[in-house]
């Protein structure tokens, strides 16, 4: 009884630290700053969209927003596909060489982007990547591919060798095999990888702030980033930056809730 | 035209089909694979050696240099950057030691917590799923967007906190929070436990739910109380999740660059600058060898403390 009752106290109290703040952001993003402060807690008094469309038109977070959108929609499967091929091959190459090629792609998580940031960022500027929205793809793929290999390889692992063998014995050749056999019986962990892949993409903040100098070329990250200096304590234009930041990832997480789960463990798990 | 290509090689296969049967023997032996599989892990690695590894590699390099990043020369200074770091600026010493503290105080606090939240919502009931999900929600946020919502609840003035301590006449409690330069990085522990907690949670419960409930209910018979029941099944049973969420914890919060950046601003304020922001300050004053020295610490760095911790959770008596 008393159990129950303290179990009941301890997540009540923990739901409404959650959703308390998430609703004050909601509603503070259609305020003006005194009716903020004013009733933190009450609903806006209207619905106007006056902090959106400025900071949509007046601070540009629209370019941003496409911006964002452009370097999610082409790291993620890039970075699936690298790791996916690469994934299918170690599953079906034996012995020494697939260990060795699974382990050189995988040492890569031991380290962490923030500790290469000076000679990634001499790379890029000799290559020409910086302040380009190449370059952030790129970046994206290079720092998430050995976890992706590893969901993905790992996976690929537990598949039965006798399709493989059945699908050569029919005369497909490799190729064929990855696209009919490999990656249709991996898609929910590709489905997995991928949303993973998609949160961290989508929220990236230190390859943009390393590598972009132009406004038009920030992402989303970056340029609600800027807004901390320029508006202090203006906390309902942070908050519309908030939302339209989040927009993607909440209306995907509303709808495939149990990849996301299952993804950003897996992440974790095996990082 | 991709289906005419294929047409042509199914073609070809069915022609050839008993030249392919008397060779399978060859083929198929254990030792001889396709050659062309090869060909697919080549790009993630060419990719992986050039983007990740030289540069990491080149790290060192430059860590022994005065490099400023865009002039044509410099001199090597051996381990000069080293020394520097470690006894001639307090900028770095600092924020080693409230890196240190800041993993410290999440590593214990979110583990803590999420097995708290795990073990109240292990069973599948409809309540308990729907709780997983909110409480998992916050980790989906960027990590700006969570340093604002923070802000705003730690803002001494119009806050979140203040107001609620106001409402329930708990003015003695309130405080200025990251404004208080001695309690700042509390305060950003605490955030990054409520981001990051729902996620350690789902690990502590896949955990949790592969424990027999036999185990239990021999306890039970044996009249084992709670928390003897936790002592001896429970917590040697969820020890793989446990260094799980504490390695991936720890390395997790040695990187909360972003969340840092969010709440403190760029460049954040000493109390609250940690290794990563640090290296970012260093190289964005131009020193690029002796951000790398830093870089290189910060390294060393995650993989002492990671290993230190395997070796104490080996130390803990698992399933006396």
């Amino acid at each position: 009884m008393l159990a129950s009752l303290s179990r009941r106290a301890i997540l009540g109290i923990y739901a409404v630290i959650i959703i308390v703040p998430l609703t004050v952001v909601g509603f503070g993003s259609f305020k003006s700053t005194q009716e903020l402060f004013a009733g933190p807690f009450s609903l806006p008094q209207s619905l106007s969209p006056s902090n959106y469309a400025e900071v949509i038109g007046g601070q540009d977070l629209g370019s941003s927003f496409t911006n964002s959108v452009i370097v999610t929609a082409i790291s993620v499967p890039l970075t699936l596909l690298l790791a996916s091929l690469a994934g299918y091959a170690i599953s079906r190459l034996k012995g020494f060489m697939a260990w060795a090629i699974f382990g050189f792609l995988v040492l890569g998580m031991a380290i962490p982007a923030q500790a290469n940031m000076v000679p990634l960022y001499v790379l890029f500027g000799r290559l020409g990547l910086l302040d380009s929205l190449a370059g952030l793809v790129l970046a994206n793929v290079v720092s998430t591919l050995p976890i992706a290999v590893f969901i993905l390889g790992g996976f690929m692992r537990t598949l039965p060798k006798e399709l493989y063998e059945a699908s050569s014995i029919d005369g497909s050749g490799p190729w064929k095999t990855y696209v009919s056999i490999a990656l249709p019986l991996s898609a929910p962990s590709v489905a997995a990888a991928a949303i993973f892949l998609f949160v961290i993409h989508w929220n990236e903040l230190l390859y943009p702030l390393l590598f972009i100098q132009s406004p038009g070329n920030r992402t989303l990250p970056l340029a609600l980033l800027s807004f901390q200096g320029e508006f202090q304590t203006n906390y309902p234009l942070l908050f519309a930056g908030v939302i339209l930041a989040s927009l993607p990832v909440v209306v995907a997480y509303v709808f495939l809730q149990r990849y996301f789960v299952a993804g950003i463990t897996a992440g974790a798990t095996k990082g | 035209m991709s289906t005419h290509t294929n047409m042509a090689a199914k073609r070809k296969a069915t022609d050839s089909r008993t030249e392919t049967d008397a060779a399978k023997g060859r083929r198929r032996s254990p030792t001889r694979v396709n050659p062309a599989l090869y060909l697919f892990p080549l790009p993630a690695v060419a990719i992986i050696a050039f983007f990740l590894v030289m540069p990491t590699l080149q790290a060192f390099q430059y860590a022994i240099t005065d490099w400023n990043g865009f002039s044509a020369t410099f001199n090597y200074v051996g381990l000069d950057n080293f020394v520097r770091a470690f006894t001639k600026d307090s900028l770095f010493t600092n924020a080693l030691t409230n890196n240190l503290k800041f993993v410290l105080m999440v590593v214990i606090a979110q583990t803590a917590f999420s097995l708290v939240l795990a073990l109240l919502l292990t069973k599948n009931s409809r309540g308990s799923i729907l709780l997983r999900a909110l409480f998992f929600f916050p980790t989906i946020l960027s990590s700006v967007s969570v340093a604002f919502i923070w802000k705003f609840i730690y803002d001494p003035n119009f806050g979140l906190a203040n107001a609620v301590l106001g409402g329930v006449g708990l003015e003695a409690l309130q405080g200025s929070y990251l404004g208080n330069n001695s309690q700042a990085l509390y305060w950003v522990a605490v955030t990054q436990v409520w981001f990051h907690a729902g996620q350690m949670m789902v690990v502590y419960i896949a955990g949790l739910q592969a424990i027999p409930r036999e185990l239990y209910e021999a306890a039970e018979m044996d009249g084992a109380g709670r928390w003897q029941q936790f002592k001896s099944i429970t917590w040697p049973f969820v020890a793989p999740a446990t260094s799980i969420v504490v390695a991936y914890t720890t390395v997790q919060s040695f990187k909360a660059f972003d969340l840092i950046l969010g709440i403190a601003g760029n460049p954040p304020k000493q109390s609250l600058d940690i290794l990563s922001t640090r290296i970012y300050s260093t190289f964005a004053n131009s020193e690029f060898g002796y951000a790398a020295a830093q870089s290189i610490i910060f390294m060393a760095m995650i993989a002492l403390v990671t290993w230190l911790q395997r070796r104490l959770l080996r130390l803990t008596p698992k399933g006396e």
